[in-house]
């Protein structure tokens, strides 16, 4: 019986902290943006949104692509950042994580965005005539009232970080410790003929995520009846 | 005196939202309750909105000398020491019964709380309710109170209610009224009501605008409003006038109120109220009818010697008269076009006003 090796348990690891900075970073991007898309008025509001759900069409490997171009060497982002002596992104941890959060964008916004819409102008309004100003009223209306998105989000986000593989390939190739991630791991055992390998950390996975989900709809159904 | 720094409520507005266009200019005493009144669509909702900021229109709203906005100003809704009640109470649904009231007390600065808690929940008989944590499991009518509680609290300098009996079913408004009656009687801050509803606006407002089409066709006190017959509200099928009177004397035998008022007496079902205490009394137009004669062997109760002012024809078969009872009280009649030929009827005729009924308000 094959067990996971020292190299899977450091991809497991890889991967579980990518896919927890890359959530993070998505609520800190995606809860403004989705707030605007869901109160904005501007004519470009059509235009942002689908920039925003580019990455549900788009082949991983294009998104990929041009992330590798746009943040290499010759690349406008990646002159700056080696201006800033940050070096280059591409084949670094730093740059899956940009590459996780383009590419988990509309699975952030999308929930978000649906939860700020049903909660509709009215509670805002009731919270501005009793004196709340704007920070206060999205702290105090807006966030509890938009939990089940929130939630919605997190799972999505994480779970579509986790599950992530041509981006990955594309822009952080295959650099044990720094960007060898689990779904990277897997092909190789398969690459490898390691079949047996590759079932232990795929069952793993399936497992690991029926778990995660399967405890937050547990808790998600206590929270809803909760909020009503 | 510089109309801007003028007591009172001076708004002016313009507005286009797609076809719609608001363009309503009016003003309404410091005090006492002031009816938006109108048709559906007339505009009455958005020229509220406007005052609360919640619309952003062109134009001035001056509350009491301050200035709310203008060409180079526009206070926004939070910083507005404004009351509102929507039409849907609108409670938070996150928030516990009591958290929804307190929201607004807890958001203005202590030395600003000029109603205190224990008061607003003695006005709106809130003390059984606020302990009840859900604020999904109150029925309609207790939800609004909590809403107008809760607005309450902020100590408003003004007080704007939306139609706020329109979504509650006719059980709930009768349960709401009294509260809203008791609050027009003890509150000493000005109160914008919103209303499509005459009995509603005959019941609570001191002070009646009038809206058709997004602009303000009339305005002025209550009783003498509602008699003008250039009005729609004159010809509305309930249609009527309000006398304010007196209550004079308690008929033990026959369970009856007799109320005095410059134009007589009137005779009302009986009201438990103290001797000298104003109540108002609304008579509809179809219930009053005309004599020449001071009639003799009537079962009617109610009968006062008026003089005509004005008759206007109201579709093929019907007129409207409108008279003067005492000093300067109005009373409306709706009869046929045969009765007033037959009668004779003009306008500075001294007549016989016979009301089948009178129905107190307050």
């Amino acid at each position: 019986m094959h067990i996971l090796d020292p190299d899977d348990l450091q991809a497991v690891w890889l991967t579980l902290k990518l896919a927890s900075v890359a959530t993070l970073l998505l609520l800190l991007i995606a809860t403004p943006l989705a707030w605007w898309l869901a109160h904005s008025r501007k004519w470009y509001r059509s235009i942002v949104a689908a920039l925003v759900a580019l990455p549900l069409v788009l082949p991983p490997t294009v998104l990929g692509f041009y992330l590798l171009v746009l943040m290499g060497p010759q690349g406008p982002v990646g002159e700056l950042t080696q201006a800033l002596h940050l070096g280059t992104l591409p084949f670094t941890f730093a740059g899956l994580v940009v590459g996780s959060v383009l590419f988990s964008l509309p699975f952030a916004v999308q929930p978000l965005r649906n939860a700020f819409e049903a909660i509709g102008r009215r509670p805002l309004e009731v919270a501005a005539t009793l004196r709340a100003g704007a920070w206060d009223r999205f702290v105090s209306v807006a966030l509890p009232l938009a939990r089940p998105g929130f939630f919605t989000a997190i799972i999505l986000a994480f779970a579509h970080t986790v599950g992530e593989f041509g981006v990955v390939l594309m822009l952080g190739g295959n650099i044990p410790g720094e960007t060898r991630v689990l779904s990277v791991t897997i092909y190789n055992h398969v690459e490898a003929m390691e079949y047996g390998a590759a079932n232990w950390l795929a069952g793993s996975m399936v497992l690991f995520s029926f778990v995660v989900l399967l405890g937050l709809y547990l808790a998600g159904g206590k929270f809803a009846r909760v909020m009503q | 005196m510089n109309p801007v720094n003028a007591p009172g409520i001076r708004a002016d507005f313009k507005l286009q939202l797609d076809s719609f266009v608001l363009d309503a200019a009016f003003s309404a005493p410091d005090a006492g309750v002031t009816a938006l009144f109108g048709p559906s669509g007339s505009g009455k909702t958005t020229l509220l909105r406007c005052i609360a900021g919640l619309e952003r229109a062109a134009g001035s709203l001056h509350i009491n000398g301050e200035t709310w906005q203008d060409a180079a100003r526009f206070v926004p809704v939070h910083q507005r020491p404004l009351g509102y009640v929507f039409q849907e109470a609108s409670l938070f649904p996150h928030l516990s019964v009591r958290a929804n009231l307190e929201y607004g007390l807890k958001r203005i600065p202590p030395s600003e709380r000029k109603v205190p808690l224990e008061q607003v929940m003695e006005w709106l008989g809130l003390s059984r309710l606020i302990g009840r944590g859900d604020p999904a499991k109150l029925s309609g009518g207790e939800r609004q109170r909590i809403a107008i509680g809760r607005a309450l609290l902020t100590s408003p300098r003004i007080l704007l209610m939306d139609e706020p009996l329109a979504a509650l079913d006719t059980g709930s408004k009768q349960e709401i009224l009294p509260y809203l009656e008791r609050l027009h009687r003890e509150l000493n801050i000005p109160v914008l009501y919103v209303s499509h509803a005459l009995d509603e606006v005959a019941r609570l407002a001191d002070h009646l605008v009038l809206l058709e089409q997004g602009r303000v066709i009339a305005s002025g006190a209550l009783n003498e409003t509602l008699a003008r017959l250039d009005l729609p509200t004159a010809h509305l099928d309930d249609a009527g006038a309000v006398i304010e009177a007196a209550v004079a004397q308690h008929d033990e035998k026959y369970h009856l109120t007799r109320l005095d008022f410059s134009g007589g007496q009137l005779w009302v079902g009986k009201v438990d109220r103290p001797f000298g205490s104003v109540v108002r009394a609304r008579v509809l137009a179809r219930d009053v009818s005309i004599a020449t004669q001071q009639p003799h062997g009537t079962s009617i109760n109610n009968v006062l010697k008026a003089r005509i002012d004005e008759i206007r024809d109201e579709g093929p078969d019907k007129v409207i008269v409108r008279m003067t009872v005492g000093d300067a009280d109005r009373l409306l009649s709706r009869i046929t076009r045969r009765s007033r030929d037959h009668l004779g009827l003009a306008a500075g005729m001294e007549v016989f006003a016979q009301m089948k009924s009178v129905v107190l308000t307050t």
